[in-house]
């Protein structure tokens, strides 16, 4: 009976696996190559709600601020693998500093975590609305520095951006450009598609050993009774700030990882609204489960593309102008979906019961 | 007589202008049940609180376990091996009876991240200690059965249990009850009462703070009185229930 069950699993996960990384060349042949670009940007949200679940999901924090620590690394990795700290230091770098992504990539996850601690620190005392509050300031905080930081040293080219950043390479071979993999053809899109999706595995990978050890228990105490998870010993200072920490560092790898995949980076990528899709893509999918919270991501940065590509042609065609602007029309589904959810399923679409069947398939087996 | 285990001295603690505990002292020994009852709002829970660091006393001195802990937070104390339970239950709802009794193995475990994410040999082995010991502690209460339900799931007196457990499972020299038995019916209280005297005989010293005095005549060793913030009257069960002051306490004297 085990056995069955076992090889069955197995099946699916091949199955799955498979046709993850068949996905690039499906879309490519029935969408367009533009829609494998917009399945990396949601590859990179997916590991952004992945790193906030652990925030929120698992110590039960209300982050409203987070996309500041995408920002974080997505700055990090600008300023280091671009030409443009020439700008800034034109003696010290007369070219920039062009850094390899992969030595970037551990300093920014730790810059970012750094942050996540400072901006830790200061909120232990305060939970719910008023942490959410902090929080929010925090994440405006960054985005307003990163904005105005171009004088009186141009540190971050201000609102312009920073722009020809170099792309990742891995083992030599730069990400931007087609290769030519075993006679297949492999366009930049797909290439940075397996490079996302390796690094999604190994978030994923993260969240789940850390979900089932002694620190994710302590986090879920934390969050149900804090009270009584100091009474059991637990430091909730110490854990807390882990908490912080590594949700940070997760945003601040998804963050390097924008940076060498967009080239260009600017404040209005890291405005309140992202952080706020972010935490929606959480709490949509479900909070402190796994694969909800990578549906919710998945569905949330799919849908205004969506909506972008199906409003306009059919309101032309029917209309024969544009009657409401998908950009409002995607904030008044998003609402609704919202609202819908919170009253139908209020733990989110896949919530984490279906681990507690898990377990208990668990006890009668041994 | 040995060292005891828990000596508060000249104990303090104000809220505002208002006094809920004055110069408390008390002592408790290694292996005796300790009762501690009053009138409500004689200050029975605050003094719990200080006992297990979740209030920081006002003045007087705390020593357990023959070392001082004067402003000691509650995973310290928890740590020293002092653990409690609730008066109003407090479990992490949202995990399961298991998931909740390892989580107050906490601070006898001590995987880190790394452990986890490496899933070293150390790690493995104590999870797999942390779930068989926290198993049979839910045997022990006589929750098996219901490990795998969520701890908002469970009946009050499962939740009652599953409180116990989860203390027991730090390994404690001092276990604090806050009203163990509080809406517990006859048969419920006596388990109850079993339970506390099997806990003793394994050598854990129980302190609690009880309504129930026909529970409390029963299982202590000694009593303490508190009424007003301020101990009135301390001693064996029999002598302290034909204390005057105690009486006049619960029922009132003449001459107020």
């Amino acid at each position: 009976m085990k056995k069955l069950k076992f090889s069955k699993q197995h099946v699916l996960f091949s199955v799955l696996f498979v046709s993850v990384m068949l996905l690039p060349f499906a879309t490519d042949a029935l969408l367009g190559r533009g829609w494998v670009r917009i399945v990396d940007f949601a590859m990179l949200y997916i590991m952004l709600a992945l790193g906030l679940n652990i925030v929120v999901g698992y110590a039960g924090l209300l982050d409203l601020g987070y996309i500041a620590f995408f920002a974080v690394g997505a700055y990090c990795y600008a300023l280091t693998g671009s030409p443009h700290l020439a700008l800034a230091f034109p003696l010290l770098f007369p070219d920039g500093l062009h850094l390899s992504f992969w030595i970037v990539l551990p300093l920014a996850a730790l810059l970012a975590g750094g942050f996540g601690a400072l901006l830790g620190a200061p909120t232990l005392r305060l939970r719910g609305d008023y942490l959410a509050i902090v929080t929010l300031g925090f994440g405006e905080i960054i985005r307003i520095f990163m904005n105005n930081l171009n004088a009186p040293i141009n540190l971050t080219n201000g609102p312009q951006g920073i722009s020809r950043i170099d792309p990742v390479s891995v083992a030599g071979v730069a990400l931007n450009t087609t290769q030519q993999v075993f006679g297949i053809e492999l366009p930049s899109v797909h290439l940075y598609f397996y490079l996302f999706l390796s690094f999604t595995a190994l978030v994923v990978f993260v969240s789940r050993r850390l979900e089932k050890s002694r620190i994710g228990r302590a986090w879920m105490a934390i969050r149900e009774d804090e009270i009584a998870a100091s009474a059991m010993g637990i430091n909730t200072r110490n854990l807390k700030l882990l908490a912080f920490a590594m949700g940070a560092a997760f945003g601040g790898v998804s963050g390097t990882l924008f940076a060498g995949f967009q080239g260009f980076v600017s404040p209005e990528s890291f405005s309140l609204m992202e952080s706020v899709m972010v935490l929606c893509m959480v709490v949509l999918g479900g909070m402190g489960n796994i694969y909800g919270v990578i549906l919710g991501g998945l569905l949330l940065a799919l849908l205004p593309e969506v909506l972008r590509h199906s409003v306009v042609p059919l309101q032309q065609a029917l209309f024969g102008r544009i009657v409401i602007d998908p950009e409002s029309l995607r904030m008044l589904l998003f609402g609704t979906a919202l609202i819908a959810v919170m009253l139908y399923r209020p733990a989110g679409l896949w919530p984490s019961g279906v681990r507690r069947r898990e377990l208990e398939s668990d006890e009668v087996a041994p | 007589m040995s060292e005891p285990l828990l000596a508060l001295s000249g104990i303090g603690k104000q809220f505002g202008g208002l006094a809920a505990l004055t110069d408390v002292s008390l002592h408790i020994r290694r292996g005796e049940i300790y009762g501690l009852i009053g009138p409500n709002g004689a200050g029975k829970t605050t003094l719990f609180n200080v006992v297990t660091g979740l209030y920081q006393p006002g003045c007087g001195e705390f020593h357990f376990d023959g070392r001082s802990y004067q402003t000691a937070k509650p995973h310290v104390l928890a740590q020293a091996g002092i653990a409690r339970t609730f008066q109003n239950i407090r479990l992490f709802a949202n995990l399961t009876a298991l998931e909740n009794v390892m989580a107050g193995r906490h601070v006898r475990t001590r995987a880190g991240v790394f452990g986890a994410l490496f899933g070293l040999k150390s790690t493995r082995c104590e999870e797999r200690d942390s779930t068989l010991r926290a198993r049979e502690l839910l045997r022990y209460v006589g929750i098996k059965k219901s490990s795998q339900t969520l701890a908002k799931h469970l009946s009050y007196g499962e939740q009652r249990r599953l409180e116990i457990a989860r203390a027991l499972a730090s390994e404690p020299l001092l276990l604090a009850l806050d009203e163990p038995a509080a809406g517990m019916n006859a048969t419920e209280t006596e388990d109850l009462k079993v339970l506390l005297q099997d806990i003793r005989a394994n050598g854990i010293t129980v302190m609690l703070i009880e309504h129930d005095v026909k529970l409390i005549m029963g299982l202590c060793d000694r009593v303490a009185v508190l009424d007003y913030g301020r101990k009135i009257a301390e001693g064996a069960p029999d002598e302290v229930r034909s204390n005057p002051a105690v009486i006049a306490a619960y029922l009132g004297s003449d001459d107020e």
